[in-house]
């Protein structure tokens, strides 16, 4: 890639940093160009961002009609998933599936509680209560 | 408290990170030449770790491979710290920073503040450094920021303690002793001929070439009409993991294109001068393949699993005939 293909199409996940893509200047040296972005990149990061806001969009549906607990939606928003709270919070996925269903969730000791709730980066109340 | 530091913004932020903990300490060693003399430059197609459910896919060495290459090729000792618990780490940084050493950090990315809201991913092995601390706030030399930035004092603890795959435990680095040697070259060498051999000849069909061509069957054989969604998935997930992770675009080739290049100019050999033209241009490959999955999943164009197939046997050619040749430089 040359300095002057680097593409700065101002990739909207980016939120205004630049970062360095290294390309080949003028003179054949490779030198550090900041790029505002790259439309591929773009269209990847959202597509991301976009598959977990959809989860918890569900997750929230699902949880107004009473067939899911705040926890899921709480763990989409902050981009987890099932695997990946069982490891932060050092807990059985199995547990946690249970804690999902909002009967369960509602029995919940406040130990357990604070343990999701620094997990996922929320105060106890925030974690009670749908985002 | 506040540590002179000339921030440098990187690619990459363990070759860029310890590129610049290098040059306070007075060692000119480029991020390139830090990601080149360390081998840090690879593939891995591994199904068995998942990301959001998706397979990790990654174009170089696992995370921390740059920090202990430079042990191996450049004679600089790190002394590496981790803690139980968090405030003893955040004390020991402090203490750190009181005698003047920027300390080197492994973070996740997701607990930092200054990251933009969408980068903000579950991604344990980030590196920054810090070089102060005012009040409440540190003074972080991020690599991949173009300028200094500031963290509290509660999220920076928070980024070094999280939990989960490669989990930091608050790891801090800093080096020791630097003995770098006079004469560059045969560690170059040995760096350059260590990548070749991974590249090619790693005795597991998911690491170097081979990694790339099962990468390829596994995209020829997605459920495009079956299940577009998930195609869609993962493929904007490939080229996620070859573009959008602080790569320097291309899936690290013209980073390490840019080291064959500084390695070609202290050597003065045309073989690495031709071999850094070649890096380019597997470089510039990646990223074709990049814009045109990216537009199928957009839906700009029609997705088609074959023709992704075809582009990414094509990289994987590419970098076969080109590592052949790398195989064989010499001092």
């Amino acid at each position: 890639m040359r300095a002057d293909e680097v593409p700065q199409d101002g990739n909207a996940a980016l939120g205004g940093h630049r970062k360095a893509v290294y390309a080949v200047g003028p003179d054949g040296r490779y030198t550090v160009v900041p790029s505002t972005g790259w439309e591929a990149e773009e269209t990847v990061t959202l597509q991301a961002v976009e598959a977990f806001r959809r989860l918890a969009d569900d997750a929230r549906r699902r949880a107004l009609e009473g067939r899911a607990s705040p926890l899921e939606v709480h763990m989409y928003r902050s981009r987890m998933d099932l695997a990946l709270l069982a490891q932060t919070t050092g807990l059985w996925r199995w547990r946690i599936r249970r804690h999902l269903h909002p009967a369960a969730f509602a029995r919940l000791n406040a130990k357990l509680l604070a343990r999701y709730a620094d997990a996922l980066g929320v105060s106890v109340d925030e974690l009670r209560r749908l985002p | 408290m506040i540590v002179p530091f000339k921030h440098q913004h990187a690619a990459h932020c363990e070759s860029g990170a310890v590129s610049s903990l290098l040059r306070h300490h007075g060692v000119d060693i480029s991020e390139a030449m830090a990601f080149g003399l360390t081998s840090a430059l690879a593939f891995a197609y591994l199904p068995f770790i998942k990301i959001s459910g998706l397979p990790l896919i990654s174009y170089r060495m696992p995370p921390k491979a740059i920090l202990k290459g430079v042990r191996r090729r450049l004679g600089v000792r790190m002394r590496y710290e981790t803690f139980r618990n968090p405030a003893a780490g955040t004390a020991r940084l402090d203490e750190l920073l009181a005698q003047g050493q920027p300390v080197g950090l492994q973070t996740s990315v997701y607990w930092l503040p200054y990251f933009p809201p969408d980068m903000r991913f579950h991604f344990n092995a980030h590196n920054l450094i810090v070089y102060g601390k005012e009040g409440d706030e540190y003074l972080i030399s991020d690599p991949v920021g173009e300028t200094p930035v500031r963290a509290p004092a509660a999220d920076l603890q928070k980024a070094r303690f999280a939990r989960g795959v490669l989990a930091p435990h608050g790891l801090l680095y800093y080096p020791t002793h630097i003995r770098p040697p006079k004469d560059l070259r045969p560690a170059i060498v040995a760096a350059i001929r260590r990548t070749a051999r991974v590249m090619l000849h790693t005795p597991l069909p998911l690491i170097g070439i081979r990694g790339m061509r099962m990468l390829a069957r596994r995209i020829g054989a997605l459920p495009q009409a079956r299940d577009p969604e998930h195609t869609a998935l993962f493929v904007g997930h490939v080229v996620r993991m070859q573009e959008e992770i602080g790569t320097g675009g291309g899936g690290f080739r013209f980073l390490y294109a840019s080291f064959l290049q500084e390695a070609a100019q202290r050597a003065n050999d045309q073989t690495l001068a031709d071999a850094a033209n070649d890096m380019t241009a597997a470089g510039d490959h990646w990223r074709e393949f990049a814009l045109s999955a990216a537009r199928m999943c957009k839906g700009r164009l029609a997705m088609d699993c074959a023709q992704l197939k075809q582009m990414v046997l094509q990289g994987a050619e590419r970098e076969r005939v080109l590592f052949q040749r790398l195989a064989k430089v010499s001092a």
